[in-house]
């Protein structure tokens, strides 16, 4: 015996055209705009918000009312995710402009291939030559330390990691992420001062300022990854009687290679533009300084910081000297991508 | 180039968990034998044990001996790595390297262990074992390709291929056809066939039919209920085991019938 139920044909429901939210969004603006002329006149950001609320509430009411509840919601949705995404980029985008447009009236070759030297007062003249030796040296210096350092704790983590040492490491990298910058300026600086004694200053202090940083971030990002990696593709490369530590090198390394490189770059960006540590134990100077174990070294968010804080004609090569910093990062992301699209497992096809 | 294991009262624990318990089995050389019985019955456990994958997992460890031509695989000083060496293993699902190409597969084992091998050697290892794997017509053209861009079958016999360019005594599969549709595993079975000229071959199976194709011998494991050791209820020639098994639960899973 069987229960026989009556065919029911899909439903098919009224949808509102693919363009209807163009001229929603048109309307809400000219809106919010007449709505802005009634109190102080209409600002840009005003009409922004207040169309986006009224195209939301339009949006929805229509759809709710043309084609039902669930596309209802669903536009809705739709509505705060694109506008949640386009408030997200507006700092970006701003900082982007604001330091290209300042950047570009010092920027020039001149100005990357000469320090400060004689430079005073309102003059012109002048670049940030020795501060970006000095950033490269420092940051330089930090990555020889941090990547090895970081790279060998996430191996240990993830590959053999068992128990109480383990835990106890998670836990400090945890809160060692967590530190002000300045702390670890502090640290490298009393460091110094204990072993080396007053008055020394090095691009090597800073080095190991940011290495302090630097680690935490290196550990957390590869040990990621390394998890990342299919426990499957040890256990292939086990099975071959290949000993753990090639498997770690040859099969779990490579595998994550792309991953790793990606996260190693985050962490030089993270510390590339750290300004107080740098401020309390490299200090600044005016020349280029080419030896990393002695004497005052001067970096680009020191440069930046001083520059700026002195006005005039200063302020625009703080402002430059932003910019490079900037393209040195986008420079550094753009190696990444590449090394990561080089590595990256081939997937199908 | 095959050999034979005897397994003595072995005992298998993750941890204080006893997974399987007391197995006395012989596997010979140059056969097919077939290990059977339902999920979680400590087969795919037992079989990792015949070249010390299991210890791999943390806490895992193992009791007893299994000696493998005069050789206790777990005797003192055994390094589980040269065990691994002679006894290679076929996983339940194709895992190649995604980073290798098809022929960096197939010469893996070699390339992993830092060995240096010619440019001639290497060509003819990987046509020996593709040719060997039955994947050698399908994929020459395309030997620089990556691994992962083959069908499922095709990378199962890929990785069949990996684990016999190391040239191993015995070759453990765990369930290989599992993830397999009935061409690919009619191509894995009829290859099983042909290994079994030169290999000991132990395979995990769900597949009655298949145990019953392809292998010599066959085993059948239980379990008396979850949180209990599963145990090797019995063990005799393939026909037998399908036609008269001598234990009432033998017969029972064999035919379907349960409880």
């Amino acid at each position: 015996m069987s229960v026989t139920t009556p065919p029911v044909p899909v439903r098919t429901t009224r949808r509102l055209p693919r363009w209807a939210p163009i001229p929603v969004l048109v309307a809400s603006l000219l809106l919010a705009a007449g709505i802005q002329f009634l109190g102080d006149g209409p600002t840009i950001a005003g009409v922004f918000f207040i169309g986006a609320i009224l195209f939301g509430i339009i949006m929805t009411v229509t759809s709710r009312v043309v084609e039902g509840e669930r596309y209802a919601k669903d536009r809705l949705a739709t509505t705060l995710v694109t506008f949640a995404f386009l408030l997200a980029l507006i700092p970006l985008v701003s900082l982007l402009w604001i330091v290209i447009r300042d950047g570009v009236k010092r920027f020039s070759w001149e100005f990357l291939t000469t320090d400060m030297t004689g430079i005073y007062g309102q003059m012109v003249e002048g670049g940030a030559f020795h501060a970006i030796i000095g950033t490269v040296y420092v940051t330089g210096i930090a990555s020889i330390i941090a990547i090895p350092l970081g790279i060998f704790t996430a191996i240990y983590l993830v590959e053999y990691g068992r128990g109480p040492l383990s835990r106890g490491i998670t836990v400090l990298v945890d809160v060692m992420t967590g530190i002000p910058s300045i702390v670890a300026g502090l640290f490298a600086f009393t460091l110094f001062l204990v072993i080396v004694g007053p008055a020394y200053k090095s691009a090597l202090i800073g080095g190991i300022a940011l290495a302090v940083l630097m680690t935490p971030v290196v550990v957390r990002s590869v040990e990621e990854m390394l998890r990342l990696v299919p426990n499957e593709l040890r256990e292939a490369s086990y099975a071959l009687g290949v000993p753990k530590w090639l498997t770690i090198v040859k099969v779990v390394l490579r595998t994550a290679i792309a991953g790793i490189t990606t996260g190693v770059m985050i962490a030089i960006a993270r510390v590339i533009g750290e300004t107080a540590p740098l401020l309390l134990t490299v200090g600044i100077a005016t020349a280029v300084n080419w030896d990393a174990f002695d004497g005052r070294i001067a970096t680009l968010p020191v440069f930046v910081y001083r520059q700026y804080a002195q006005g005039g004609a200063s302020a625009d090569r703080a402002w430059a000297a932003a910019l490079t910093l900037i393209i040195i990062v986008m420079l550094l992301n753009l190696v990444a991508r590449l090394v990561s699209r080089y590595f990256s497992p081939k997937g199908a096809r | 180039m095959s050999k034979r294991i005897d397994v003595n009262d072995l005992n298998v624990y993750y941890g204080d968990f006893l997974a399987v318990e007391g197995v006395n089995m012989v596997i010979e050389a140059r056969s097919v034998t077939a290990l059977i019985g339902p999920s979680g019955c400590g087969k795919s456990t037992f079989l990792r044990t015949l070249n010390r994958m299991h210890e791999v997992i943390p806490k895992a460890y193992v009791t007893g001996k299994a000696v493998m031509d005069g050789q206790d695989l777990y005797g003192p000083g055994v390094d589980p790595v040269e065990v691994r060496r002679q006894v290679g293993m076929v996983f339940q699902r194709p895992n190649p390297f995604p980073t290798m190409s098809i022929a960096d597969n197939v010469l893996a084992g070699v390339r992993l262990n830092n060995r240096r091998i010619s440019r001639s050697d290497a060509t003819d290892l990987v046509e020996r074992s593709l040719t060997g794997a039955n994947l050698w017509n399908e994929v020459k053209d395309r030997l620089d390709r990556p691994g992962s861009s083959l069908s499922g079958g095709q990378q199962q016999r890929l990785c069949i291929a990996r684990a016999i360019a190391v040239e191993p005594q015995v070759l453990l599969m765990d369930e290989p056809c599992s993830a397999l549709d009935p061409i690919s595993t009619l191509a894995i079975e009829d290859l099983i066939a042909e290994l079994k000229n030169n290999y000991t071959i132990v395979i995990v199976t769900h597949n009655m039919q298949q145990a019953a194709r392809v292998s010599d011998r066959t085993g059948f494991f239980n379990i008396a209920g979850t949180g209990k050791p599963g145990h090797l209820i019995e063990m005799d020639d393939t026909t037998t085991m399908f036609s008269t098994p001598s234990v009432k639960a033998t017969e029972d899973y064999i035919s379907g019938r349960f409880g």
